[in-house]
């Protein structure tokens, strides 16, 4: 075994493990390869870019319900908080990016915080802890908008945030989501915090008694988790121009369903942040590809399909997934 | 002004007590509702009125009649999130069946129909839903999170996300029909109420539900029957789910796939906290639901009558919920 550095990018490393998480990378590697082949638009810039930039709302929710997932939570409230931090961004969007996405954030990590209140010292179970907060975040995001959405400020730099290119190559939400991918990797697979997040998902009490600090990295998952949704909310905002009450219904799912589809087991302990960034692309390109199909006019699918499909697949990765839950301790 | 202030602080006092103590949670349910029922006689103006009963028991038994489900699938330590897209699915297939072709053909037909198969495809949304849980052992979140997105779709796909408008009295009976007076929805919940406490203490179904939540594994050992028991009680939540999606498009004489039971879950399992169940599974307080869903009832009309935006109620189901399942939890420890 060779030694690798603490923040040395291992690709085998990272793509290694459960075969359940090399399924996810073939199954990305022979949709692209599929969508390249049938589709001439599939490999341009733009198409690239625009499905980069639409998605990365939904890979850093899935981020952030990951490391919760790890610790067998979940997060039900990332929807809602994201609708919430969405006007909120909106609100602050006169004062610039600079302002606008650490507020943005800050508000949905404050939300993770009454989560991780809820849970951690009221010992409220985590769904109805967030499915409260869902509830609540919404009606806040309703009461401060007044159930409009919020226009935002055209002549600061906010919107350049969600629309334009950093150095005129790259999107910029797109860079702030590889960021977030590589903090929450590098958390994982390098620190205590990482390992108490996955030794949490094993087994709450063996945990604490080893001496883990459980109450720390649960309080972290769910904060993670709310600046993650913050942050979405930041990039609905910029990237749409105004700030939306009404959006974020069924993210959760989205997000659920990208980190099951990325191997991580729903009962926690076990899970890696790439195969789940795999998975929400994955879930992605499936729109994609029935956008492009509908485009060619092979088939016509409204957009209630859309729920259709996305509860379908969740139901086919459960499948497969059920296979595996036989070991729940397999060795990573 | 002064009195009323110390009326109520009384009774907040009584509720705390008796929350702490050790009878059922139920009881403290009975007092939040007579603070309730008292609040409102002081403050809301006229409620103390038939038509305020009657709006209410209108509108309470679709809550009570799917938290009567949600406390079966509760008492196994299961949760069912699908509740309100099964009601928008079966609300959305009965005025499909009575005013198609078929149903104006044969309307009594189409009309037994229009009852039959929405509870049929309801029941078949349970059977899914208990398949994944028992027989997967998929947690039942997740696995009723696949429903609780999809159904909805899927009602919204079978009525092209068309508000369906009907007249039809043998069907609009079922949410506006009157029997003493009162709103035959009400007297049909409670009758089903009846029908589940019979259920749940009388029948050896029963007993292996309670069982299951108590300690799944030891019942497994004792030989109870944990899948179909399971896949029983999602079936049994979804059929009933079915009929209050009935019931909400019999009242609006019209079925909206995107409204109809929209954040029903939340009520639903705010009703059967606040009525005494455990999430940890083992108990079935079924009269407590109807209790839980009267209170969840008041809580929106109190809100409501007293000029309180709809959001600010949103804030507020969301801290009873914590409340709720807070104090429980403080009880269980």
């Amino acid at each position: 075994m060779t030694t690798r550095g603490p923040f040395d990018l291992d690709l085998r490393h990272m793509v290694r493990g459960d075969t359940q998480m090399i399924g996810v990378w073939v199954a990305l590697l022979a949709l692209i390869v599929f969508g390249l082949l049938r589709y001439d638009n599939f490999g341009s810039s733009y198409n690239i870019f625009s499905f980069l930039n639409y998605n990365s709302m939904f890979i850093v929710i899935s981020i952030g319900m990951a490391l919760v997932i790890m610790t067998g939570g979940i997060d039900l409230s990332v929807g809602s908080v994201a609708a919430f931090t969405s006007v909120c961004a909106a609100y602050l969007s006169p004062y610039g990016i600079e302002i606008a996405l650490p507020g943005g954030m800050a508000a949905g990590a404050a939300i993770g915080g009454v989560n991780a209140f809820c849970i951690i010292a009221m010992r409220i179970p985590p769904f109805i802890a967030t499915l409260a907060t869902m509830l609540g975040a919404k009606g806040g995001a309703l009461v401060i908008s007044g159930a409009q959405t919020v226009s935002v400020d055209w002549s600061s730099n906010f919107t350049v945030f969600g629309m334009g290119k950093a150095f005129d190559l790259v999107p910029w939400t797109i860079l702030v989501t590889l960021l977030v991918a590589l903090v929450a990797w590098a958390i994982l697979e390098h620190t205590l915090l990482g390992r108490t997040i996955l030794a949490i998902g094993g087994g709450e009490e063996a945990s604490a008694l080893m001496g883990l600090g459980v109450t720390r990295a649960k309080t972290f998952v769910y904060l993670f988790s709310g600046a993650c949704a913050g942050l979405a909310g930041v990039i609905l905002a910029s990237g749409y121009g105004a700030g939306q009450p009404l959006e974020g219904l069924g993210w959760e799912l989205s997000a659920i369903a990208s980190v099951v589809v990325g191997g991580t087991l729903l009962t926690g302990g076990l899970g890696s942040i790439p195969a789940t960034v795999a998975g929400a692309l994955l879930l992605g390109l499936v729109f994609n590809i029935l956008n492009f199909e509908n485009g060619k006019g092979t088939i016509s699918l409204s957009a209630y399909w859309q729920l259709v499909i996305r509860g379908a697949f969740l139901f086919l990765v459960i499948l497969l997934q059920s296979q595996f839950r036989s070991r729940p301790n397999a060795p990573r | 002004m002064r009195a009323q202030g110390e009326a109520i602080r009384d009774m907040v006092g009584s509720l705390l007590r008796r929350a702490k103590g050790r009878g059922p949670f139920r009881h403290g349910g009975l007092v939040a509702l007579v603070i309730l029922l008292a609040f409102n006689a002081l403050v809301t103006p006229n409620f103390l009125q038939l038509q305020t009963l009657f709006v209410n028991v209108s509108q309470v038994a679709t809550i009570a009649i799917v938290a009567l489900g949600m406390t079966l699938v509760i008492a196994t330590a299961g949760i069912d999130l699908s509740v309100g897209a099964v009601m928008a699915l079966a609300g959305a297939t009965a005025p499909l069946i009575f005013m198609s072709a078929f149903g104006q053909a044969y309307p009594v037909t189409g009309l037994v129909l229009a009852f039959v198969v929405p509870l049929i495809v309801a029941a078949a949304c349970g059977l899914f839903n208990g398949l994944i849980v028992s027989v997967l052992g998929v947690q039942p979140i997740v696995a009723t999170l696949i429903l609780f997105i999809s159904g909805r779709g899927l009602a919204q796909l079978l009525t092209n996300g068309n508000l369906q408008t009907f007249s039809n009295p043998a069907f609009s009976y079922l949410g506006a029909g009157k029997i003493l007076g009162l709103p035959f929805q009400g007297w049909l919940a409670l009758a089903l109420a009846g029908s589940i406490f019979w259920l749940v203490n009388r029948t050896a179904f029963g007993r292996c539900i309670l069982a299951i939540g108590g300690n799944e594994r030891a019942a497994m050992l004792a030989g109870m029957p944990i899948r179909s028991v399971k896949i029983g009680v999602y079936m049994i939540c979804a059929v009933l789910s079915g009929i209050a999606g009935l019931i909400v498009v019999a009242i609006n004489s019209a079925s909206d796939a995107a409204r109809n039971g929209n954040l029903m879950e939340l009520d639903a399992i705010a009703a059967a906290v606040v009525g005494g169940a455990l999430l940890q599974g083992g108990r079935a307080p079924v009269f407590g639901a109807l209790v839980g869903a009267v209170i969840i009832q008041l809580v929106r009309y109190t809100l409501l009558a007293n000029g309180v935006e709809d959001e600010v109620a949103l804030i507020a189901k969301a801290l009873i919920i914590v409340l709720a399942v807070y104090v429980q939890q403080a009880r269980k420890e």
